[in-house]
């Protein structure tokens, strides 16, 4: 009985990366027709489990059987013969090809982009996706990227697939459609695994769960006998608290102050129209939109970092009221100026680190300029980073560790970590938790909150509504670059910020 | 007034190594093999090309005896053969052992020059001549035939029909490759590789063997410029370092062309124009003019890629791992 149903069987998987050991005799099953939730704390080796059953990594150790057969699976080539697709966590997609030609990549027969094109159509109109055919990746929105990750997987078939974080980058509604398609293609009789960090989402989509923690097999469990309380415990490994605290904003003033902020992007489209609003020292405000709302933009303008349309400002007020116009500086004299912009980039590796350099040398990104002599501070960006390492329980070989080595949620937390010591007075994130385990997510909640008792201003833009929910003292909704309100975020309600990211002022008005 | 019947033809014959070169170049660099190498593998295919001549002419006592189709297909065959080990050399180097791109391709540069002088040196000891050059104006002949009703028609016959047919084969390898870059299947999981190697490889590409394929092939397609330089440029007349910087000019012409091989077509001959151009404008007995004349290529490379990067196209950059190794299990 025990083979006849599984698609894909691991026995005694150990893979090894130098000196760590990502996957210790990991031992699973995936059945067909269900969907296995694969959960754990970043770096416990899910990722990397993942990875040896579509062939980028090939294990040190153990046994994969495919329906019950013993399989060798040495390239992902092998692994697309054997019906495994998988969905990667970092896009594999050609940012110079467009959407059709992405997906027509490592296919057979001649190449006819006209009807591959007509095919993704007829994908997308079937399950409610919208992908254009014809865009260039390096156009697209992140959330419009995993949509073509996922059409490719459609376009293929596959009756065994892996989803690395699919949810990450997507809206509500767009993961809701994507699970929509998950449960059919479970009711066909098909295998699914899925990675998340969302506990909602692991409920509401996964019929089992089977947690790793620190690359070994902790256990299963059946989704409906378990809740997250249960299977958060099991991933870290000893009791969890899962709240957030919300202490009420200590003697409030105004920190920064945008007023009519524009901007347009470089083929002139607007991105940001006419933003007002005050972010108060000691407070949180949340900003929550739709991804592409210009939630980037505003960050960027904020950091120096974009360019505004005439008429924009953005002041910085110092306690004692003064006013200095941060428009027209560069991000260099922002910081000169005494103004500490924290920004944590919605890309984390793209903006935020260098991913050969070493944490030691990442951290020094921030402090290479201070000191008197032509020779760099080593020591304290050394001191830093061990500070960072030891109260985020990053989990690295070493500080002389190369970030790009790192899992994701680790890189995050370095970045977060090292945003966080330059001791800001207003503290910019976009999307600080994507991709973290909730262990480390609700850590760097703790830390944010530190910093708003402190008395820096923080603002936070996220995509988890209920985490804004719980968090911010303000949310500020964006509706396609313009301020569609300001909520109070202690009795703000889910569905009325969710209006309010789609239509203005959250009235279902202008719907066509 | 300038000689422009004159001029053409002779920017053509000066642009067609350049082309062949700057092929060959682009189909390694779309595969993300930084090919530095290419000087190196044109002078090769340059001296196995003489050699295989050398010993044809050789073999055959009396010249009235040659074979046409023996006296062209032995040559080219060695030089295809000898710009390949150039091109597994370099593939083995950078794909499997990994080595960095930029220093195997200096390095194959200075190999396959060496190559070239110590087989051209003792080729002209062996031929016993007085000149220090070896002349294999028969073979030349072969190559250097033009169509047959190119000087019943004048000016035209002279501009467009009067080249060897390497020349035409050259224009011919540059459009196919153009074309099979950007409409095919093949192409496009070449660009692919060029830009991403894991997506390609997580694709289900084989990664492997595109780079050594596209390299190999693009080595063999340089090669032949240096054969085409020799053979039919040179009239048969090989000495050593003769070939000048034609192979760095030849890489030049890739970032001048944005890694089109269509584009090589006219800019190859405007290169062999810009290069020879100082001997067409007076400019008296002073020698150094004429040096700085010399530059203009360059100078052109250098305007075009202060063009490109302002333009910000992505389509016109570089692929995105050109020059980097790729290797499935990094982390």
């Amino acid at each position: 009985m025990e083979n006849s149903n599984s698609a894909v069987s691991l026995r005694n998987i150990t893979k090894r990366f130098g000196a760590t050991t990502a996957n210790d005799h990991v031992t699973l099953d995936i059945r067909k027709g269900e969907i296995l939730a694969l959960l754990g704390e970043n770096g416990s080796g899910k990722t990397t489990l993942m990875n040896m059953i579509s062939g980028i990594y090939y294990p040190d150790e153990g046994q994969i059987l495919i329906n019950g057969k013993e399989t060798v699976i040495s390239s992902p080539k092998d692994a697309i013969n054997l019906g495994i697709g998988m969905i990667h966590q970092h896009f594999k997609l050609v940012d110079v090809l467009t959407a059709a030609e992405n997906i027509e990549l490592g296919l057979g027969g001649k190449l006819n982009l006209k009807q591959t094109a007509k095919k993704i159509q007829e994908i997308c109109s079937a399950y409610g996706f919208e992908v254009d055919p014809n865009q260039k990746v390096y156009d697209m929105s992140v959330s419009q990227k995993q949509t073509v990750e996922i059409v490719k997987v459609l376009y293929r078939g596959a009756d065994i697939l892996i989803l690395d974080e699919p949810t990450a980058v997507l809206t509500p509604q767009e993961t809701e459609k994507l699970f929509t398609v998950l449960r059919n293609m479970r009711d066909s009789g098909k295998a699914i695994v899925i990675i998340t960090h969302k506990m909602h989402e692991v409920e509401s989509i996964s019929d089992r769960v089977a947690i790793l923690r620190k690359g070994q097999y902790v256990g299963e469990k059946m989704t409906k006998d378990t809740n997250a309380q249960e299977m958060t415990n099991m991933m870290v490994g000893h009791t969890v608290a899962l709240n957030i605290e919300r202490p009420e904003p200590v003697s409030p003033k105004p920190r920064i102050e945008v007023k009519d902020l524009t901007v347009l992007d470089e083929e002139g489209i607007v991105k940001l129209d006419h933003v007002s609003f005050t972010a108060y020292s000691g407070e949180i405000l949340g900003v929550a939109g739709i991804s592409g709302c210009g939630q980037k933009e505003l960050l960027e303008a904020i950091a120096g970092l974009q360019v505004t349309e005439p008429g924009s400002s953005i002041s910085y007020i110092t306690d004692d009221g003064q006013k200095e116009e941060l428009i027209g500086k560069d991000p260099l004299e922002i910081q000169e100026m005494g103004v500490a912009l924290s920004f944590v980039p919605e890309d984390r590796l793209g903006m935020g680190l260098v991913g050969s350099m070493d944490i030691n040398d990442n951290m020094m990104l921030r402090s290479f300029r201070h000191g008197h002599t032509a020779f760099t501070d080593r020591k304290a960006p050394h001191e830093v980073a061990e500070q960072v390492v030891d109260e985020l329980e990053v989990a690295t070989p070493s500080l002389n560790t190369p970030v790009s080595r790192l899992s994701g949620g680790n890189v995050q937390k370095i970045l977060v970590g090292r945003e966080i010591t330059t001791a800001p007075s207003v503290l910019l994130t976009a999307y600080a938790v994507r991709g973290l385990d909730i262990n480390s997510s609700y850590t760097i909640y703790h830390l944010i909150n530190e910093q708003k008792k402190q008395g820096v201003a923080v603002i936070y833009v996220g995509e988890d509504l209920d985490v804004l929910l719980e968090l911010a003292d303000r949310i500020l909704v964006l509706c396609g670059g313009k301020v569609s309100g300001i909520l109070p975020g202690r009795n703000a309600i889910k569905s009325q910020v969710g209006m309010m990211m789609t239509h203005m002022g959250g009235t279902k008005g202008d719907e066509k | 007034m300038f000689d422009f019947i004159s001029f053409i033809p002779r920017a053509v014959v000066q642009g067609i190594p350049l082309l062949f070169g700057s092929t060959g170049e682009t189909l390694s660099e779309k595969a993300g093999n930084l090919n530095l190498g290419i000087p190196g593998v044109m002078y090769t295919g340059g001296i196995c090309g003489v050699i295989g001549a050398f010993l044809y002419e050789q073999s055959v006592p009396n010249k009235a005896d040659i074979i046409p189709l023996f006296a062209i297909l032995v040559p080219l065959l060695s030089c295809l053969l000898g710009s390949l080990l150039m091109g597994l050399i370099y593939c083995f180097l950078t794909v499997n052992l990994r080595a960095n791109q930029n220093v195997t391709g200096l390095a194959m540069t200075t190999f396959g020059v060496g190559i070239g002088n110590f087989f051209g040196g003792s080729l002209i000891k062996l031929s016993g001549s007085a000149v220090p050059s070896i002349a294999l104006s028969t073979t030349s002949s072969f190559f250097h035939a033009g169509l047959p009703f190119a000087d019943d028609l004048g000016w035209f016959g002279k501009i467009f029909l009067s080249y060897g047919f390497l020349a035409y084969a050259a224009i011919a390898i540059s459009l196919v490759t153009a074309y099979v870059l950007r409409r095919t299947r093949t192409g496009l999981h070449l660009r692919s590789i060029g830009e991403s190697p894991a997506t390609a490889d997580a694709a289900g590409i084989n990664v492997k063997k595109y780079k050594y394929v596209a390299t190999c092939l693009g080595c063999m397609i340089a090669g032949l410029g240096g054969l085409y330089y020799v053979m039919d440029y040179a009239s048969g007349v090989w000495s050593n370092n003769a070939f000048g910087d034609r192979g760095w000019l030849a890489i030049a012409l890739v970032i001048f062309t944005i890694w089109r091989p269509n584009v090589g077509v006219l800019s190859s001959i405007l290169f062999g124009g810009l290069y020879i151009l100082h001997m067409y404008i007076p400019s008296g007995t002073n020698l150094a003019i004429k040096e700085l004349y010399k530059m203009l290529p360059y100078v052109v490379t250098i305007v075009v890629l202060i063009l490109t990067s302002t333009r910000k196209k992505r389509e016109d950059q570089p692929p995105q791992s050109l020059g980097l190794p790729y290797f499935r299990e990094e982390r």
